[in-house]
């Protein structure tokens, strides 16, 4: 893992669901990353789903990826190159699935947050800072076996390193 | 100090006492997945190099089923032969949904079971701690039979008084999860109490726990009693049956007090599941579609309720009544009891047992600007196929009642 990542962000609002980032019309896409990527949360903002660059940064509200457990919402975001979204609070399945799949999960305030903000989040002070704005929040340090599973670049990686889970 | 029963049944699986914040690693009974994350589940699991089983696995055919197209129909063989090729069980397309047929054959008291879909919390309703993970999770569940968990805190919900006609377990959950809202119980398990719970017969509490993810939960619980073991014994299972129940000086995060006499028909409304509001207020919105069906309240005594209302009545002509069973064996049964009969004179169509329009894939997608009113369990923006749609969740009755109006109805105005 980086200990620091610096890019421009994309602002949701609350409630963001894993229909609105990976809609279930798009069904018989889920074999094809690439092709359901290029909708990735189409129905939030589908500027989004046109003009996302990689190494940008997704930031939500509450309870950022709600609803369904598909992977596959992780895994657009992933596929469209999203190394980190903060998110005032995360659904556990999406959250679990980000750590799975290797993207950073953060919890923070992002109260003042706009599209187009540069952010910079200092992995290990555990900061991020909005530079536009001139906004500094703190976060607490994910659970120890999350810290573990990104290290290895995510759950399979790690399982195969460990022989397991334990 | 006690246990909730969230508590009582890991620790329980783990063979050590656990409590809540822990973070344990566990084993893991039953493992699930359908076309839609099963693929990606067998990839990992097959990626880690595994072509044994480590515990049960299910997979199912049932959220686009049978398929409406090539790549679907391509994902439910790849199941139907990994299933074959690992000794896991496949469900053929028009069995039922994966909750459901967890429910009638396979989920017990004291299981830990992961699914690779949101709604494993159903399972809860049996007292097995069911929750809802990715395919990754899921796919190492297979591989290892084995989980990694945060021990959750627990949110008692207790129902009291009892619940008026017209009234039912999906008002409740809806009442419930607009009190909690959609994140008020992220990370913690919901257990359902009181004296309502202790009455309610299976369906009904399956109702209950298979919504407690729209509140956040990881899982939704129910004491395991003697309901629980009628049930399992009308399945001819009464060997799986564990009796279970909180202790009474169990430790809870929260305790949310519900009076159930107080309640009206509730209604969740676009685009939020705890957008929730009391028939009255939204009476009148009018719908162009009803769906009574899925994992939420596709059973036995969703569709005789809807029966009930329906009987020797018809829809208006441009409304569109869609009836989707939970399992074949609801279906046999509907017909037996000539609940489908019912439906057909009301103009009502039938549609095969499976998840049918809930996901948007197939099946009843609404057109631009439509409103659907459906016993699913959520509402969120494009779940029905289309941005441009709405929906509406509320119960069987309160479907039944919209279905003959067009418009949002109370369903006590036919009760009456
Ligand atoms: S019926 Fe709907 S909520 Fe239930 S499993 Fe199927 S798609 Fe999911």
């Amino acid at each position: 893992m980086t200990a620091e990542i610096k890019n421009t962000c994309w602002v949701f609002g609350d409630g963001i669901s894993t229909d609105h980032i990976t809609p279930g019309r798009y069904y018989h896409l889920r074999g094809d990353i690439p092709a359901l990527a290029e909708h990735a949360l189409e129905d939030a903002n589908s500027t989004f789903a046109d003009q996302a660059k990689p190494g940008q940064i997704v930031v939500g509200g509450k309870n950022f990826g709600q609803g369904s457990s598909r992977e596959h919402a992780a895994l657009v975001l992933k596929e469209r190159g999203i190394p980190a979204v903060i998110a005032e609070s995360f659904a556990r399945i999406f959250f679990r699935n980000m750590v799975n799949v290797g993207i950073i999960p953060i919890t923070c305030c992002t109260a003042g947050f706009q599209t187009g903000d540069e952010l910079v989040i200092d992995l290990e002070g555990g900061r991020v800072k909005n530079l536009t704005r001139d906004l500094s929040v703190s976060f607490a340090p994910l659970p120890s076996i999350m810290r573990d599973i990104l290290a290895s670049g995510g759950l399979v990686p790690y399982v195969t390193e460990h022989g397991g889970l334990t | 100090m006690g246990k909730t029963l969230a508590e009582k049944i890991i620790s329980r699986k783990i063979q050590k006492e656990c409590s809540a914040g822990d973070y344990v690693v566990t084993p893991v009974d039953l493992i699930l997945a359908h076309e839609g994350t099963g693929p990606l589940a067998v990839d990992q699991f097959t990626a880690l190099g595994k072509n044994e089983a480590a515990t049960t696995g299910l997979f199912f055919s049932d959220h686009a089923a049978p398929a409406p197209r090539k790549e679907l129909a391509d994902v439910q063989r790849r199941l139907r032969e990994f299933s074959r090729d690992t000794g896991t069980v496949f469900h053929r397309p028009g069995t039922g949904i994966c909750h459901q047929l967890v429910a009638e054959e396979w989920a017990a008291p004291g299981q830990i079971v992961v699914g690779a879909d949101s709604h494993t919390c159903s399972a809860g309703a049996l007292g097995a701690f069911g929750t809802g993970m990715g395919s990754t999770d899921v796919g190492v569940a297979l591989a290892f039979g084995e989980t990694w968990l945060r021990v959750p805190e627990t949110i008692q919900v207790l129902y009291t008084g009892s619940l008026p006609p017209g009234v039912f377990a999906k008002d409740l959950i809806l009442e419930t999860i607009g009190r909690l809202g959609a994140d008020g119980a992220i990370y913690q398990a919901l257990e359902f109490g009181g004296e309502v719970v202790s009455g309610l017969d299976m369906e009904s509490r399956i109702t209950l726990a298979n919504m407690a993810v729209e509140a956040g939960a990881k899982a939704g619980l129910c004491a395991a009693d003697s309901t629980t073991a009628a049930y399992l014994a009308d399945q001819n299972r009464e060997d799986a049956y564990l009796a279970l129940a909180p202790d009474p000086d169990a430790v809870y995060s929260q305790t949310l007090k519900i009076d159930a006499g107080d309640l009206s028909p509730r209604v969740a409304v676009p685009h939020f599941v705890d957008n929730v509001h009391p028939v009255e207020e939204v009476e009148r919105v009018s719908i162009d579609q009803v769906f009574l069906g899925t994992c939420t309240n596709g059973r036995l005594s969703d569709l005789r309720v809807a029966a009930k209302l329906l009987r020797g009545r018809e829809i208006p002509g441009d409304m569109r009544l869609l009836i989707g069973p939970a399992s074949q064996r609801v279906y046999q049964e509907a017909i037996k009891e000539g609940l489908i009969d019912i439906f057909l004179d009301a103009g009502g169509v039938i549609l095969p047992p499976g998840c049918g329009p809930c996901v948007g894939v197939h099946q009843g997608v609404l057109a631009d600007g439509e409103r659907c009113l459906s016993t699913m369990n959520r509402n969120f923006q494009g779940r029905m196929g289309n941005p441009q749609g709405e929906i509406y969740l509320a119960s069987p009755a309160t479907a039944a009642a919209t279905a003959l109006t067009g418009k949002i109805t109370d369903p006590r105005e036919f009760l009456r």
